[in-house]
């Protein structure tokens, strides 16, 4: 930013009369310990100046809020408009389940819904296979087939609310079985509204939810974006997400750079394999990130992460459309933040964290639960943790102002060294060939459990402190009551899934996976045919088999 | 003669991906001075087991935060035992409610360790528990 000569020799001046200063007393009263650092240990300093901000250009740097680079937020009016999306993550047992936890959310307030999925569904499974057993309902919601899924949207206004699915491997099949159902109500494909995750990039980098190789993946991708730039303009086709990528240990440049290099190697690969102007579709990838609990470390990687987007869109890929250079993104509290131990500490946690969120101009919000370290969140767990971000809305007045903490010395700087940071890693990564070809030689991978193990290092040294796990422990625990999935469950499901297996048309079933097989094989865009296939109620696994069988099965090579 | 080495498997039953407890463990493991097996995620209860016997662990830990442990830790002690190997120790880690505690200990579970267990704990008690076979 521009000072004036004499400004910065006055602040200089000053400065180092501050420095002898603290040398003094430091003498006397030394600091409670030598290195102060952010939770991803990145080196801050006592004080920031004018000095660390001079270089900045208004124009070039900051600008204003819907102009590039989109530091400040990409709507010209902030919050006033709207606020964030309330939208929280839910998803337990059968669908009917479901159904009711999401009508209870959207009753008290909520604005937008947000599907878990099972891990049997999440790995493209059904609740029948071997591989299912135990697990069925357990995290999130189990779907079989389209019937499943119509009773999940049962009474949901599909026109109006938007329905975000984390999905990764199977996405094509969930949306499908989304598009089906759409129709089946009589809404047509261009009004519905929501996000699939499909960023399969980060499930071999850290989630791990895994089906084909990365190539393959990709191509799947490539075919929603394709199909839903030709008749789902209002679904956004891939959320582009740090969130696992943090939870996995990462430090938070990494979560940003990592996030960031996937974002371009889809836009590489649609431009490349479908052979789309960039205009065509950069407007429906959105990203998500995750809030820790470090306050401003989280402020400025949200807002380092807007600029950085804008950049790579307007530079890297040439997109003219300035709502093409727009990062929009969903933001979660970190579930990797909270503890077991003391559990109604995590309200507090959660609370600073969204608070980060909202400051660092979020879309969209997602809070997590206070027992969610331990188990699905009860009814009262969420409704505090949807009021938790109700009240940072409408009662802190943080939203009165956009981007209130630019231009402090401190948040310009740090979200300069978080963007110096996360180019480095994204260049190494074009040096290497690409995201694709730095996960197969297990490059990020190995980075975040470099990561993760020195924070585990540093919280068993002191260095790090989690209140109730290293310090100020309680000898008594608070017990808290626990949601448990009943393994009827599991049983009620199969029994359903073999009602519909019954009843469906068998030579169907087999003509749309055949076609399916055919159009994977030829390379055709698999989305129409996997909307025919779920409308004949072919089952997530019979889908996902037709992948597997074509493209090849992916195993977690187990970097540690 | 020099004693062998504690090895020692780390695993990731079932479908869950949360591998970052698990992976954390191995590393520390191999500092620790144990040989180290870590398989990577999505292991049924049969690849465990079979992995188990044919890499000569003394040990196996199990991680599970998806809640199927109730399922799958048994079953790996059960196919252990079945091939003759009851002499592996199995112990489990993951986010695991008190109340299965009894239900893992009567299965043959040696150990569980949750949420805010230190590694120095985790180690301190394979050291104490686990006798290398000659």
């Amino acid at each position: 930013m521009y000072f004036a000569e004499e400004l910065l020799d006055h602040s200089r001046e000053l400065t180092k009369k501050w420095e002898d200063e603290v040398r003094k007393i430091v003498s006397t009263v030394p600091d409670q310990k030598s290195r102060w650092s952010t939770v991803s240990d990145l080196e801050i300093k006592r004080l920031y100046t004018p000095e660390d901000i001079k270089d900045m250009d208004f124009t070039r740097d900051v600008g204003v809020p819907g102009e590039f680079p989109f530091l400040r937020g990409n709507q010209v009016t902030g919050y006033r408009g709207r606020h964030w999306t309330f939208r929280m993550f839910s998803g337990m047992g059968t669908a009917r389940d479901t159904n009711r936890r999401w009508r209870l959310l959207l009753r008290e307030g909520q604005t937008g819904l947000s599907t878990a999925f099972d891990f049997p569904t999440l790995m493209g499974y059904d609740s029948d296979s071997p591989r299912a057993r135990g697990e069925c309902g357990k995290c999130g919601v189990a779907i079989d087939t389209l019937e499943d899924f119509l009773a999940l949207m049962d009474g949901i206004p599909m026109e109006q609310a938007t329905t975000s699915m984390t999905i990764n491997p199977p996405a094509t099949v969930l949306w499908a079985m989304y598009c089906a159902a759409a129709e089946l109500r009589g809404v047509p494909l261009s009004k519905i509204g929501g996000t699939i995750q499909n960023d399969m990039l980060k499930e071999f980098i850290a989630q791990k939810t895994l089906m084909c190789p990365p190539e393959p993946s990709v191509k799947l991708i490539s075919d929603t974006v394709e199909f839903g730039a030709k008749y789902v303009p209002r679904w956004n086709t891939i959320s582009i997400s740090g969130y696992h990528i943090r939870e996995a240990g990462s430090t938070a440049v990494q979560e940003l750079a990592f996030t960031l290099r996937n974002g371009i190697e889809y836009v590489e690969d649609v431009i490349r394999r479908k052979g789309l102007d960039v205009d065509d579709f950069a407007q429906r990838l959105s990203f998500f990130f995750n809030s820790h609990i470090d306050f401003f470390e989280e402020i400025c990687k949200m807002r380092a992460a807007r600029r950085m987007w804008a950049r790579i869109m307007r530079d890297r890929f040439k997109a003219r459309n300035p709502r093409s250079w727009w990062m929009r993104f969903h933001t979660q509290t970190a579930g990797c933040s909270l503890t077991a131990q003391q559990p109604y500490n995590n309200v507090v946690r959660t609370a600073i964290e969204a608070l980060a969120a909202v400051l660092g101009g979020t879309q969209s919000l997602h809070t997590n639960s206070l027992d969610e370290v331990l188990c699905l969140p009860s009814e009262q767990a969420v409704e505090i943790a949807l009021r938790t971000q109700q009240i940072i809305a409408e009662e802190t007045g943080v939203a009165n102002t956009i981007d209130p903490l630019a231009g402090s010395y401190f948040v310009e700087t740090l979200t300069n060294e978080m963007e110096a940071a996360a180019w480095e890693y994204i260049h190494k990564i074009d040096d290497m060939g690409g995201m694709v070809v730095a996960i197969e030689k297990g490059f990020p991978q190995t980075e975040i459990a470099d990561a993760a193990y020195a924070f585990q290092r540093q919280l068993e040294a002191d260095e790090k402190i989690m209140v109730g796990v290293n310090k100020y422990k309680t000898a008594k625990d608070q017990v808290i009551p626990r949601v448990e999935i009943d393994d009827s469950v599991e049983m009620e499901q199969i029994e359903r899934l073999n009602a519909v297996r019954r009843k469906r048309g068998h030579q169907a079933v087999r003509r749309s996976l055949d076609d399916l097989r055919n159009a994977c094989k030829k390379g055709n865009n698999v989305m129409p045919y996997c909307v025919e296939a779920v409308k004949n109620l072919a089952t997530v696994q019979e889908i996902c088999d037709v992948y597997r069988e074509v493209y090849g099965e992916y195993h977690d090579p187990g970097y540690y | 003669m020099t004693q062998r080495k504690i090895r020692v498997m780390v695993a990731k039953p079932g479908l869950d991906g949360h591998d970052r407890g698990a992976k954390v463990l191995a590393r520390c493991f191999r500092e620790a001075g144990f040989e180290v097996i870590y398989t990577g995620c999505h292991q049924s209860p049969e690849q465990i087991a079979a992995a188990a016997i044919q890499e000569d662990v003394d040990l196996v830990g199990l991680s599970c935060l998806s809640g199927a442990h109730r399922h799958l830790f048994p079953k790996v002690v059960e196919l252990l035992r079945e091939q003759g190997a009851d002499d592996v120790i199995v112990i489990g880690g993951g986010v695991i409610p008190d109340d299965d505690f009894k239900m893992l200990y009567d299965a043959g579970l040696k150990a569980i360790f949750t949420p805010g267990a230190s590694l120095a704990t985790i180690v301190e008690w394979v050291r104490n528990h686990v006798v290398p076979r000659s």
